[in-house]
């Protein structure tokens, strides 16, 4: 684990590390409550929590511009509350109900939003890598100046097809971020047991492609490696690694037991390392806000992740007839 | 000792080509190794090297002369001091009782004429009165690509060789010339990323057609192609569709074995969120390949080799579609309803035609699409026969006509006067020797076995 900080006193306003901390806080809240609705039996099939990541999602969407597209693997849960989606219909999804992003019909894995130009959610490990790809293909095809960030995590570093588009982004100068999410573990398989070299982000070199290392338990680290990385492909120069040093601390999913660590490295993670904690006393040590303004947003996001919970209890199953809709488009979407 | 140079078959499929250029006169001396001629193939030109040493006695076939069939002797070689005109008297083998070369696998279909085959079809999909001209499987699509690329910019081509190679089976000749490299995209070989990148480019707003050199190579895609392609549109409550084409031939070729030879109508048929095209003919080749540009679902475009090089009547339209989910009848008949698709065509029609020489009379329906399937054609046909054979070259366990014996059991059981039979491939791995090879995929013979069958003949 990198533990590379930002020791010296960052350069950042109030409002900036208010926004991160809110935005962070929204997704821990919104997985724990999640972790919750699946204990109810709300939250069917695979759930994947993000907790603990927060920081990679939050300080590379930080450096986003409208119009620019983010695609990502079925850990998705963050991504699409990162960059604006509902948490209602994303809680809804969840819960497999009519109000949901995909109207029940997709579940945790399979969420996009047009509007926000969440491509999905992609449950087959390292698929969403040469479908960001495409899309910056795309990007690049009709001008339009935008880049997309494809977010994969480790254990996706080592199927064949990251390596076949790593060529190909490479080749045609596609301006696509490929986020490596490193969280030491692919499932119970730490990086150690999975990969001869432990560096995921030289792997570009052999392609030619430029990258880094990023402390991503370091909201801000992420944030300037992202404003790098953006500039980069806008300007033209083709796709940019980061592999973003991470940690989960739930199971991978909610049926994993995590035998293969101890509970100890959890702990020392949570209590050294919190991404939100980080942020918490960069506001408090620059006096940017009190202990009671911190409160009072942590009940703000409370209440959003209670009424997302509400909805996606309340929203009705979808009606049977939705079992035979969307299976053929009948007119040309407008996806760009 | 004379030495006779032969015509060469320069592709599994070929069976004759243009002799473009001689790049030796009567009289050189050559040496194994140096370019005798140029020859096109329909597919290519090609440097033709001698194999064997000595003089150029004497060219048999002019520089520009089309239609030279494989194995004609073409030169001949002599020794020094042997006179040429002696040697092509005694040359032993002229070239109309030339042995065929291996004789091409499926039969009927590469040994067919390539004269125009007479549209028979009952519902024309065209005018009355249309002009018609002849022309090949291989220059319909390439014209059904380049209408559809000038008619919308963000239809672009994407694959192996499809660029500056002109296509590994010439569909994408002079599209390159024509769109430039932005649209007419070469890839690395690479179909598992590049079949991934097509679609996500279709997300992203383009219209991808992915030319996969053969559907054999597919297999490395088919995750993106089922479980991102098909699969988004509903797992995005109809936010996310995916307008694209996977192109490319499929099915047995000829002499290529078992890793290039496969009919993949079945798989692709039985997916959800695809549709699947496997036209016979060129007219329908090129108003079906229109028609799956402009979907906005993601469309399997089932090729075969064997075709590309076959001529139809096309009718001249400006905008020539043919829509999907629609059978075309071939031939009218009473007895017997064959129906196939793709190559299957070249056997149940050549059957038909043996059929009617014995009295019977078949109809034949092409399915044209297998996803959707045209089932009230079928099964109006079969009230009208009482009996029905399927005939497909793939292999025989779950295959389209397994479905369809049970859709027409379903649907049309006490209009049926017999089983319904399924003539396919047979249950194995294709093998690469030309008997075996024969063998393994139906056959027109099998198909008159079946109807005679089902007429109790």
């Amino acid at each position: 684990m990198a533990t590379r900080r930002t020791t010296k006193k960052p350069n950042v306003s109030k409002e900036e590390l208010l926004g991160y901390y809110r935005d962070m806080l929204l997704i821990r809240r919104f997985e724990e409550k999640a972790g919750q609705l699946y204990g109810m039996g709300l939250i069917g099939g695979f759930c994947h929590l993000y907790i603990g990541q927060e920081a990679v999602v939050v300080g590379l969407e930080a450096a986003a511009e409208e119009g620019d597209k983010r695609i990502t693997s079925y850990r998705d849960h963050g991504h699409m509350l990162a960059c604006g989606m509902d948490p209602k219909g994303v809680m809804a999804e969840l819960t497999g109900r009519e109000g949901g992003y995909s109207k029940g019909k997709g579940g945790s894995m399979h969420m996009f939003s047009k509007e926000k130009h969440f491509y999905g959610g992609h449950g087959i490990v390292g698929a969403q890598v040469p479908l960001g790809a495409g899309l910056a293909f795309a990007d690049k095809y009709l001008e339009n100046g935008r880049v997309t960030f494809t977010y994969f995590g480790d254990g996706a570093a080592n199927q064949g097809q990251v390596y076949e588009t790593y060529n190909m982004a490479q080749l045609w100068d596609l301006p696509v971020i490929f986020v490596i999410e490193n969280n030491q573990y692919a499932m119970g398989t730490s990086v150690a047991r999975s990969t001869k070299s432990p560096s995921l982000w030289e792997r570009g070199a052999a392609y030619g492609i430029a990258g880094e290392e990023v402390d991503g338990m370091d909201v801000l680290a992420v944030k300037a490696a992202s404003e790098k990385a953006v500039a980069h492909c806008r300007a033209g120069n083709g796709p940019y690694i980061l592999e973003v040093k991470t940690y989960r601390y739930r199971g991978h999913s909610m049926s994993d037991p995590a035998k293969y660590r101890t509970r100890e490295e959890v702990q020392k993670m949570r209590e050294e390392r919190d991404a939100i904690e980080h942020v918490r006393q960069l506001l408090l040590s620059g006096k940017h806000a009190t202990e009671d303004e911190l409160k009072a947003i942590d009940k703000e996001i409370k209440d959003i992740v209670n009424e997302a919970a509400e909805f996606s209890k309340e929203s009705p199953e979808p009606a049977l007839e939705e079992l035979w809709t969307d299976i053929y488009a009948e007119t040309a979407p407008q996806n760009a | 000792m004379a030495t006779e140079v032969l015509m060469p078959a320069l592709s599994p499929t070929m069976e004759e080509g243009t002799l473009a250029k001689w790049l030796v006169k009567e009289g050189d001396t050559v040496s194994s190794g140096d370019i005798l001629a140029e020859i096109e193939t329909d597919k290519a030109t090609m440097e033709f090297e001698a194999v064997d040493e000595g003089i150029v006695g004497k060219i048999l076939v002019a520089a520009g002369t089309e239609g030279v069939k494989v194995n004609t002797p073409i030169a001949v070689l002599v020794e020094e001091g042997e006179d040429a005109d002696a040697a092509v008297a005694s040359a032993p083998a002229p070239a109309a009782e030339a042995p065929a070369p291996a004789p091409a696998p499926s039969a009927p279909a590469a040994a067919a004429p390539a004269a125009p085959v007479a549209s028979a079809t009952l519902e024309p999909d065209y005018p009355e009165g249309t002009e018609m001209k002849s022309q090949t499987v291989r220059e319909a699509l390439r014209d059904a690509m380049a209408e559809e690329m000038t008619r919308d910019e963000t239809v672009y081509l994407m694959g192996e060789e499809v660029a500056e190679y002109q296509g590994a089976y010439k569909i994408s000749q002079g599209l390159l010339d024509q769109f430039g490299a932005k649209r007419v995209v070469d890839t690395p070989i690479t179909e598992h990323g590049f079949a991934g990148l097509a679609v996500g480019s279709a997300f992203g707003g383009l219209r991808p057609i992915v030319e996969f050199m053969t559907f054999n190579f597919a297999m490395q895609a088919i995750d993106h192609i089922i479980n991102s392609a098909a699969k988004t549109l509903y797992m995005s409550g109809g936010q996310m569709g995916c307008p694209i084409v996977f192109r490319g031939p499929n099915g047995a070729a000829a002499r290529v074995a078992a890793q290039h030879s496969q009919d993949y109508a079945a798989w692709y048929a039985q997916i959800p969120g695809l549709k699947v095209v496997m036209p016979y003919s060129a007219s329908d080749a090129k108003g079906l390949m229109k028609t799956a540009i402009r979907d906005p679902n993601p469309v399997i475009f089932l090729e075969n080799e064997i075709l590309y090089g076959r001529s139809f009547d096309v009718p001249v339209l400006d905008d020539y579609t043919v829509p999907f989910g629609k059978a075309r009848i071939w031939r009218e008949g009473t007895d017997v309803t064959i129906v196939s698709f793709g190559i299957g065509m070249t056997y149940a029609l050549e059957a038909a035609d043996k059929l009617a020489e014995e009295g019977i009379s078949a109809e034949v329906i092409d399915l044209r699409t297998l996803r959707p399937i045209d089932y009230d054609t079928v099964l109006a046909s079969v009230m009208k026969t009482n009996r029905c054979v399927t005939v497909e070259e793939g292999w025989p366990v779950a295959s389209i006509g397994n479905h369809l014996s049970s859709y027409i059991m379903t649907n049309a059981f006490d209009y049926l006067d017999a089983p319904v039979l399924n003539c396919t491939g047979k249950d194995v791995p294709m093998p690469y020797a030309a008997n075996l090879e024969k063998h393994a995929l139906v056959t027109t013979a099998e198909v008159i076995d079946a109807v005679k069958a089902v007429t109790y003949r």
